[in-house]
Formats: structure tokens, sequence, C-alpha cells
């Protein structure tokens, strides 16, 4: 089942370079690697699907004798035969040893690889802006967006003159590794370059997905609650860059930023921090000399 | 909703090691999912509903034992259980702590025949 769609298939995502369409995109397929038990082979979907869902789905919910235990639920079964298996097997791994690839394609081409991640509307996609037309001299950038729809953000970064690709997840909540290590192929990335990965604007699922970045950076706006870091701790647990943008509205707030930042570093003590504004620029020369000295 | 994300994976895993042991079907899995794994356990039962569908899990048992999450004052030593990833080390108000449980997503074990 496709767990985007709810259809048949594995899971669709869209990799798009601005410009392409959906229909001639070959890339808008069920293109998770998806065991199956039918033929017993790993494989691939690789064809074509419009999502359009015209067909009549009958959902027939009556659950026959669900015997879903409850985890305080104590029951007894006994079997007389079968056989145990011991798995023991971290239920995302699939994704790590992907993200770890990533990472390790990363590492030979000297790609410095960053995961952007923060609820919708704290910058994100303005600070990548800013940063490819004041650094564009000195850095290769490549960048790869990641929204549930539409290639707003893909051209919004086209216009600023980087290679980008846009993921739309669908009805997807975060990106995981399969998507960057396809995006990342789409996206011909050169050696001794700086790759920002854009995650959906969600600070909850993409905390449990390692995409192989190098540095995880969660971005905070002034115009939010000083009490997201341990509202939301598990994406500052997490990550280990906090940016706190929008300063220049800091005079017509009630933000307190000592207290963000100390909420921050209850919850993850490693966490290092840049206070900016993107839009008029303060603060970003520390950004920016952070970013040069990562990739030289 | 990424909780669907881990019922599918959840499944997937089933599958391989099913078909490694030549059976045909699961009668329980058992999952270990730690208190602070990010996943809430309400939301993963519903989401396993839908993804065990058609597949070897259809008809197995899911039971999951809950890893309660502790961790360690990097200042006085001190193990302690917590409920939340901010509050401070309660024996010395140290609020460095690492945490040593309870990040578990794990398929633990398969009955199967």
């Amino acid at each position: 089942m496709c767990e985007t769609c709810g259809c048949g298939e594995s899971n669709s995502f869209s990799i798009r370079k601005p410009g392409e369409t959906i229909e001639n995109n070959p890339e808008h397929t069920h293109t998770h690697s998806h065991s199956h038990l039918h033929d017993g082979s790993e494989h691939a979907h690789s064809h074509s699907h419009a999502h359009t869902h015209d067909y009549n789905h009958e959902h027939h919910h009556h659950h026959e004798e669900s015997d879903h235990a409850h985890h305080h639920h104590d029951y007894q079964h006994k079997h007389s035969h079968g056989t145990e298996i011991k798995v023991e097997t971290d239920i995302l791994h699939k994704n790590n040893l992907i993200a770890e690839r990533n990472r390790g394609f990363f590492e030979a081409k000297n790609i410095f690889a960053l995961n952007l991640v923060s609820s919708p509307g704290s910058g994100k996609t303005s600070l990548i802006e800013r940063s490819i037309k004041d650094l564009s001299k000195d850095v290769n950038f490549y960048i790869i967006e990641g929204d549930q729809q539409t290639m707003n953000d893909a051209n919004r970064i086209e216009a600023a003159g980087a290679p980008v690709v846009q993921i739309n997840t669908g009805n997807g909540c975060h990106l995981d590794a399969d998507m960057i290590n396809k995006a990342v192929k789409k996206l011909e990335v050169e050696n001794n370059s700086l790759l920002i990965i854009e995650n959906v604007g969600n600070l909850i699922c993409p905390s449990l997905f390692d995409l192989g970045e190098s540095k995880r950076i969660v971005i905070i706006s002034v115009t939010e609650g000083e009490d997201k870091p341990i509202k939301y701790p598990t994406m500052f647990q997490s990550s280990d860059i906090c940016i706190i943008n929008k300063t220049d509205l800091l005079p017509y707030v009630d933000f307190d930023i000592n207290k963000a930042k100390e909420y921050a570093h209850q919850v993850n003590h490693h966490l290092e921090f840049f206070e900016l504004s993107v839009k008029t620029g303060e603060g970003m020369d520390k950004w920016h000399e952070w970013l040069k000295s990562q990739i030289g | 909703m990424h909780e669907l994300s881990i019922a599918m994976n959840i499944v997937d895993i089933a599958d391989e090691e099913t078909k490694k042991a030549n059976a045909k079907k699961v009668y329980e899995i058992e999952l270990e999912i730690g208190t602070m794994s990010g996943i809430v356990l309400e939301a993963l039962e519903f989401a396993l509903q839908e993804a065990v569908k058609d597949s070897v899990l259809g008809k197995a048992k899911i039971k999951i034992t809950e890893i309660q999450a502790k961790a360690k004052c990097l200042n006085c030593l001190h193990i302690f259980k917590i409920e939340d990833l901010y509050s401070p080390c309660p024996n010395c108000n140290e609020f460095k702590t690492e945490i040593i449980s309870g990040k578990e997503l794990r398929v633990k074990s398969l009955k199967v025949e």
C-alpha cells in the first residue's frame, strides 16, 4: 500500500526540475524500492501512474476481529507449533542504510549537505535565496526543495540562480533518504559543493528521518513562540544548529530570545545558534562565514 | 502522520524475515517502542491496522512493548526516568543529560508458521 495515497502501490512522490510537468516527468512514479511477497524478489515500481483514482475504492471497515493487542494488554495465546525469529531490527534501518549511502557519496565528492527543518513560514526558502545571492561567487550551491505540492520554491531558487530539484511528497509529511538519493542523481551535484535540502515544513515528522546530511539545521522565527524548542523537542534534540530568524521584528513581538535559547539548550546542550534577519541582512555575515568554513 | 511510514517499514521487515525463514505467515510480531522515540503509540496502532492488510501480518497479533526512557546526568552521573526531553537531573538540577534508553523503534521478534 502506498503510504501517501493509499493505493495498492508503494510510496509515490515526484522529483522535478523547474519547467518539467508531471506528465513529461518520468520520475513521477512509484519508485520506492519495496519488497513484495508475490514474486519473492525485490523490485522497483517504475510505471507512470496518474493519481486520479477514479476507480471505486471500497473500504470495508469491519475489522475482522482485529486482534491488535494494546501495549498494556497482556494476552495469553499459545501456539504449539511455529518458529520464533529473533529479528532485533531497527524499524527505520532501511532509511538509515540509504542515508549512510548518501553520506558516503557526499563525503567522497566533498559535498557539504545541510538538512533545513522548521515549521512552515519560518524563512527557510528566503534564507537559501539570500545565501545564494550573497555567496554564489564563492560557493557552488545545489538545492533540493521538499514540499507536499507546487513548484513554487524551486522556481524561486532557480530565479536566485542555483540548480534545483523539487520533491513533491504528495500527502507525505517528510523527506526520506530514498527521495534524496534519487533527487541527488537528478540534480547531478558536482564535487566540492554545498547541497541544501529544504525539508517539508513540519517540526515533527522529519526529525526521525536521517537523509545523510552533514548537519541538521532547525530554524525558528521570532514570530513564533519562544517555547517551540520544548513543545517540539524531538526536532531540536536531533539538530546540530538552530537559526533564529526575523530578528528585525524583535521590537514588535514578545519573543524572549534568551529564553528561547535556554529552552533549546535544555533539550540539546550541543546546539549552536545563529541569530539573523534574512530580510535586513543583520547577522548574515556570521552565517556566511560559517558556511564557507565548512566547505573550504 | 509519520506513523504510517513506520507501519509500512514494519510490514516490510516482517515480509523479508518471513521469506528468509521460508514461512507463510506471521501469527505474532513483537515491537519495542521507546517512550521518547517520537512515535504516538495510538497513531501507530491505527496506521498498522491499514498497513498490515494483504500482508504477511494480516492475521498477526501485534504486541507492543513500551520502553521507558531514561537519561544519564553528565554532571553527577545519576540515571533517571524521563517523561520529556527538557527536564533537568532530579538529583543535581543539571540540564546536560544524555538519553540512554527510550529512543527504540525496533522489531524484536516474529512468530511464524
